[in-house]
């Protein structure tokens, strides 16, 4: 194999070539040297982004009536972590194409119960001397599956046509059971910052792990209405970009702009590949891409493009330019 | 060295060390260090002419972008993730990471292409070509832990958002994009010192076949 293994050695490979004088060196420092001074000016021109975090705090205050439906969805297990399935939960929400599904074989490793750890058990925290939460949360949990979805059924409906005034969510009369109890305390908890603290700290006192509160904001729209105007949402080229006026992961372009076209946008796509699976299939398609772009000297076609297209005749001007003197030289 | 050369053979080695020197390992990785890269072909001197174009700088270039990256994130993780959130030294140390990763990215690209168009993998340098890749392929990575580890909306919502890929291809299992502690710790150690490691590597092949050839003839139409 030619392309891999070279038969001279560099003294044979050169042997005839021209050599000059080259400071690798120099070249080095030269280059450190100037490409330092240029980020230093971008640094100071520029400066970096640095968007603050939003907390649940903020959400439930600026947004109490998404942090309710948010929060009853979780009971109800419709939100997106609620039916996510692996690795957070045995919901079954799992990404596959046929018989690929990477998501499934690797299981539960991030155990998420969305309604006890999101709902249920800060309600507990926030139940001590509160005989009235007490007794609501005992209602619903002692409750059957089917009691349960009424009431949240019921409550959800209501929630679409809910105001928001004097720090609490107002909805039509009706047998929502226990939930207007419960959710008028979780937001309370939400509004004074009481639930960040539990669901970041999540039972530590050291905690760098912030998965149970992220995935919690990410079920609501409060973020995402926050990430459509900072132009971050996915038909927006998603992360690729970032907060403000900065150029953001543009090496991630190929990536993003997979989840912009057709069959990933599609309903019903082509062979099993469709909106509905579309992470994985990017994923897998990008694999193949970065594997090719790899063996690109190893696939003709692909290999042999450099040599149709002229671009090296402009790389390598000098080489390529009819040497006058040259020729009686080597003659 | 003229004298070290010219000593009289009765202080070269006796027969029983020289068997003895045979089987030395560290002889054995001196001599293969010594064929694949000598000193002249790690940092020659001089070059073959058709190097002067510039796109000959953009390796080069690559490599100090690296380097600043690396120095400006050795002084943000050791003052530690929220430094550069509270102090106007620490955001300005933070801006030259950002920028210097954008540096490295582009010459990186550029790098990327011209290696392509002058088909650099030719006459035996197919894995050097294949390294690259490789290292372009883990700066990504790297580049996106760092983008999760920022502690601020652009981390949050690059975290929610990219969960699903990795979720749904079975990566977020073992890869958890909201965990800022795993996160962090590969951006500021593991993944870094892999893509230097590997960046020592593709130097090394570089140096040691040297820069590949012009296509076709010298002075004529390319075949």
């Amino acid at each position: 194999m030619k392309m891999l293994k070279q038969e001279m050695t560099q003294e044979e490979y050169y042997r005839g070539v021209r050599m000059v004088p080259y400071d690798l060196v120099k070249e080095l420092f030269l280059a450190l040297a100037g490409l330092g001074i240029f980020v230093f000016v971008l640094a100071a021109a520029f400066s970096s982004p640095d968007v603050p975090t939003v907390t649940i705090q903020q959400w439930a205050q600026n947004d109490p009536v998404d942090f309710v439906s948010t929060a009853a969805g979780e009971l109800a297990g419709t939100t997106t972590s609620a039916g996510y399935g692996a690795p957070y939960n045995n919901a079954g929400g799992e990404q596959t194409w046929g018989p690929f599904a990477p998501q499934i074989w690797f299981g539960q490793r991030i155990p998420i119960d969305s309604a006890n750890d999101f709902v249920i058990q800060p309600l507990k925290y926030a139940s001590a001397g509160n005989p009235g939460l007490t007794t609501a949360i005992s209602t619903w949990t002692s409750a059957d599956g089917d009691q349960q979805t009424k009431w949240v059924t019921a409550y959800t409906d209501a929630l679409a046509k809910a105001t928001y005034a004097d720090g609490k969510v107002s909805v039509a009369d009706g047998d929502y059971g226990p939930l207007p109890v419960m959710m008028s305390a979780l937001l309370t908890q939400g509004q004074s910052g009481g639930l960040d603290g539990l669901l970041t700290g999540a039972g530590h006192f050291y905690q760098v792990d912030y998965t149970k509160a992220l995935l919690f904001m990410g079920d609501g729209n409060y973020l995402f209405d926050l990430a459509d105007q900072q132009n971050l949402s996915g038909d927006q080229w998603g992360m690729m970009n970032e907060t403000g006026s900065y150029p953001g992961q543009t090496w991630l372009w190929l990536y993003t702009a997979w989840y912009q076209v057709w069959p990933f946008t599609s309903d019903t796509g082509v062979l099993g590949l469709n909106g509905g699976n579309a992470d994985l299939g990017v994923v897998v398609l990008m694999t193949l891409l970065t594997a090719a772009l790899a063996l690109i000297p190893l696939i003709p076609i692909l290999r042999d493009i450099p040599r149709w297209v002229p671009i090296h005749r402009l790389i390598w001007r000098d080489y390529y330019a009819p040497k006058k003197s040259a020729a009686p030289a080597r003659a | 060295m003229s004298k070290v050369m010219s000593r009289p053979p009765a202080s070269a080695p006796p027969p029983a060390a020289m068997d003895a020197d045979a089987g030395s390992w560290t002889l054995r990785v001196r001599k293969t260090w010594d064929r694949v890269l000598p000193m002249d072909h790690l940092l020659p001197h001089r070059q073959p002419y058709y190097v002067g174009s510039w796109v000959y700088v953009f390796g080069v270039v690559t490599i100090a972008a690296l380097v600043w990256v690396v120095v400006s994130g050795v002084v943000l993780s050791f003052m530690g993730p929220q430094w550069w959130h509270d102090t106007g030294v620490g955001h300005f140390f933070n801006s030259l990471h950002f920028w210097s990763v954008q540096m490295f990215f582009i010459f990186m690209v550029l790098h990327l292409w011209g290696q392509y168009f002058m088909a650099g993998w030719r006459d035996g340098r197919a894995l050097t070509w294949m390294i690259g890749v490789v290292i372009f392929g883990i700066s990504i990575l790297t580049a996106f832990t760092g983008y999760l580890s920022q502690l601020n909306f652009d981390s949050q919502y690059i975290g929610i958002s990219a969960k699903d890929a990795m979720d749904g291809a079975g990566i977020g299992a073992f890869f958890n994009v909201l965990n800022f502690g795993q996160m962090y710790g590969l951006h500021v150690m593991l993944l870094p010192i892999t893509v230097t490691f590997i960046v020592v590597v593709h130097i090394v092949m570089v140096r040691s076949r040297g820069v590949v050839k012009p296509i076709g003839p010298e002075g004529g139409a390319a075949k």
